[in-house]
């Protein structure tokens, strides 16, 4: 366990260097930061020594060091429009996102989980194959226009929720959260739902393939024949080998729920991490959209390490497979 | 020997074909996919107004109700008109075209791209497969909408760009499923004879290999078809897409959004429902071309 958890830490190190380079090299292929950091006003001489004040005169492998060393000091430069360090920046703004994303997988699992159960269990009933083709419209969904959809009916013709914003906020552990008040809840519910359409087809698929796969094992037959009462056969019994899987993918989902929280947060002006790297890229702020990569990839990583990790905690046969 | 072989093929996609119209709502979906193509390809003979004609558009009809008269032009605006004075209906039809060709155009280039490394990666093994398939995980591992902004904050905006960014994001999944099928293929008894029989490798691949790998590619190309689709709508709608002249579908819902609120919704409305049509019906087929080519299901 400790050399499979050694040799993984040190995979998932070499995937964040990897990602450092590929930033590097990218940042590089367009155009000279010279004539983005340096104004044209300078004359020559100025201008060479803000070119070795930089280190841009160094060859580039010396520079590449110089941003890994400045990345692994939480260094990442100071981004143009904001004037302030583009990783603070950044890490200011995502509780925002994360208390989207979360809220997201929270309403996935609350609404896909039961349908799924259902679906697996009675996969003939018409409610069953009317939910699996409303799975395969749910997949379907272009997410941002589900989203101006839900503004139009739920903000301006009913009325009922707030488009825009994340509403009142309340600190907990020094970070404002929306969903300590009753007002950022409301602010929550429609970007949350948009976010989550797409997982919950995801999750309501997993649970009922995980069920039909499930039902037919001994197991399940023996729990029955012992004479426990139905619920528990299904809530138990079979509930638990089907979400083995589903936390596993659920883990994944949530790095990929942060990411795609860029179109959300922008028709929902939710101020998160999301809309900070559109704005940047529109903007050509770029330490901010370096210092927003590198922090996904970290998070994704990181992410990617935890599952696999909870997947042999989760599994037994996993777990004895490792052990050999 | 050659007819009997050429026979057994067409007997096995008849059988194919037959199995795929057997679902009900695998025919509606082939139905609205074939009706939306047909339109795209015929635009401009059936739709009133040329929407990227700055010439044709009325600014005094703008943001029209559906089923205003126009004005001047002597034709209704059956979906109504947008920001500018586009006649809506004319936009979704023009927008469909580039949809449709964004979304099949980069499908076909990854889809050769990825097939050509997998069966290398297959044929080749050793470091080389190694090499490539980590690639190939580094690329799936992370979400396409990031990779998509951080290559197009690298290439800028554009029709060409966001083609070239679909498609270094879709090799991958070709990439993988090619070299799979093809490692099972490999090992083969028909593969073996071929070989002894002295013919050249790149031959036994493309003439062997390759037409054994088709229906699982034939199955994801049509997933990807859609996925671009959206794609490419939500990175228009993002705004780095599309020019703002010749808009997409994503690009027309993007612009209706300012009007949203003051509940002219149809600007919004109509493009979305034509773009979700079109992804419904691709994934439809693609669904049901899964199920009727995937062995382990077939009795």
């Amino acid at each position: 366990m400790t050399g499979w958890l050694l040799r993984r830490l040190a995979q998932a190190a070499l995937v964040v260097l990897l990602m450092t380079a590929i930033v590097f090299v990218g940042l590089h292929a367009i155009g000279n930061p010279i004539d983005i950091l340096i104004g044209e006003d300078l004359n020559q001489q100025e201008r060479l020594q803000a070119i070795a004040r930089l280190g841009l005169d160094q060859p580039l492998w010396r520079q590449y060091l110089a941003f890994v060393d400045g990345a692994l000091h939480g260094q990442l430069g100071k981004s143009f429009v904001y004037q302030e360090d583009a990783i603070r920046l950044i890490l200011h703004r995502l509780p925002a996102t994360m208390e989207l994303a979360v809220g997201a997988l929270l309403l996935a699992v609350i609404i896909g989980v039961p349908l799924g159960l259902f679906a697996g269990m009675k996969p003939d009933h018409p409610l069953a194959k009317a939910l699996m083709a409303a799975s395969i419209v749910g997949f379907s969904l272009p997410a941002f226009w589900v989203a101006l959809m839900f503004i139009m009916v739920f903000s301006v013709q009913l009325g009922w929720l707030p488009a825009s914003g994340r509403g009142a906020t309340r600190e907990l552990f020094g970070v404002q959260w929306s969903w300590l008040t009753l007002d950022g809840l409301q602010h929550l519910v429609l970007p949350a739902f948009n976010l989550a359409l797409f997982k919950i087809s995801l999750v309501l698929r997993l649970t009922r393939a995980g069920v039909r796969e499930v039902l037919p094992q001994d197991f399940v037959k023996f729990a029955r024949a012992k004479g426990l009462s139905p619920a528990r056969v299904v809530l138990v019994h079979v509930l638990r080998n089907t979400l083995i899987p589903l936390v596993t993918v659920l883990g994944l989902e949530l790095g990929a729920t942060i990411a795609y929280a860029v179109v959300t947060e922008t028709i929902f002006a939710w101020p998160g991490a999301g809309k900070l790297i559109l704005d940047s890229i529109n903007s050509l702020d770029r330490p901010v959209v370096v210092a927003y990569l590198m922090v996904v990839v970290v998070i994704f990583v990181t992410l990617n390490l935890v599952v696999d990790l909870l997947y042999k905690l989760l599994d037994p046969r996993v777990r004895l497979e490792g052990a050999r | 020997m050659n007819w009997r072989g050429r026979f057994d093929e067409h007997s096995i996609w008849w059988r194919v074909a037959a199995d795929f119209l057997r679902s009900r709502i695998a025919i509606a979906g082939l139905t609205v996919l074939a009706l939306v193509a047909l339109a795209a390809i015929a635009a401009p003979w059936i739709t009133p107004q040329n929407p990227y004609d700055l010439m044709q558009l009325d600014v005094l009809d703008a943001r029209l109700k559906p089923g205003t008269p126009s004005s001047a032009a002597g034709y209704t605006y059956w979906l109504g008109t947008d920001g500018q004075g586009r006649d809506l209906y004319s936009a979704i039809v023009y927008g469909l075209r580039i949809s449709l060709l964004v979304g099949i155009g980069s499908a076909a280039i990854a889809a050769v791209l990825g097939t050509g490394i997998g069966l290398l990666a297959a044929y080749a093994g050793g470091k080389v497969d190694a090499a490539l398939m980590r690639l190939v995980d580094l690329l799936l591992s992370f979400p396409t909408i990031l990779m998509a902004l951080m290559i197009l904050a690298y290439v800028g905006k554009g029709v060409g760009n966001v083609v070239l960014t679909l498609v270094l994001l879709e090799w991958a999944y070709y990439a993988r499923t090619a070299r799979g099928q093809a490692l099972v293929e490999t090992r083969r008894d028909y593969v073996e004879a071929a070989r002894g029989q002295g013919i050249p490798p790149w031959r036994i691949l493309s003439g062997h290999i390759l037409p054994n790998c088709l229906p699982p590619l034939l199955v994801i190309g049509a997933l990807q078809i859609a996925r671009a689709i959206t794609l490419e709508a939500t990175l228009s709608f993002l705004g780095l897409g599309v020019p703002i002249t010749e808009p997409s579908l994503g690009l027309l819902i993007s612009n209706g959004y300012q009007y949203l609120l003051s509940n002219e919704y149809w600007i919004s409305f109509f493009p979305g429902v034509a773009l979700l049509a079109t992804i419904v019906a691709i994934n439809l087929v693609g669904d049901q071309m899964r199920d009727v080519l995937n062995p382990r299901l077939q009795r």
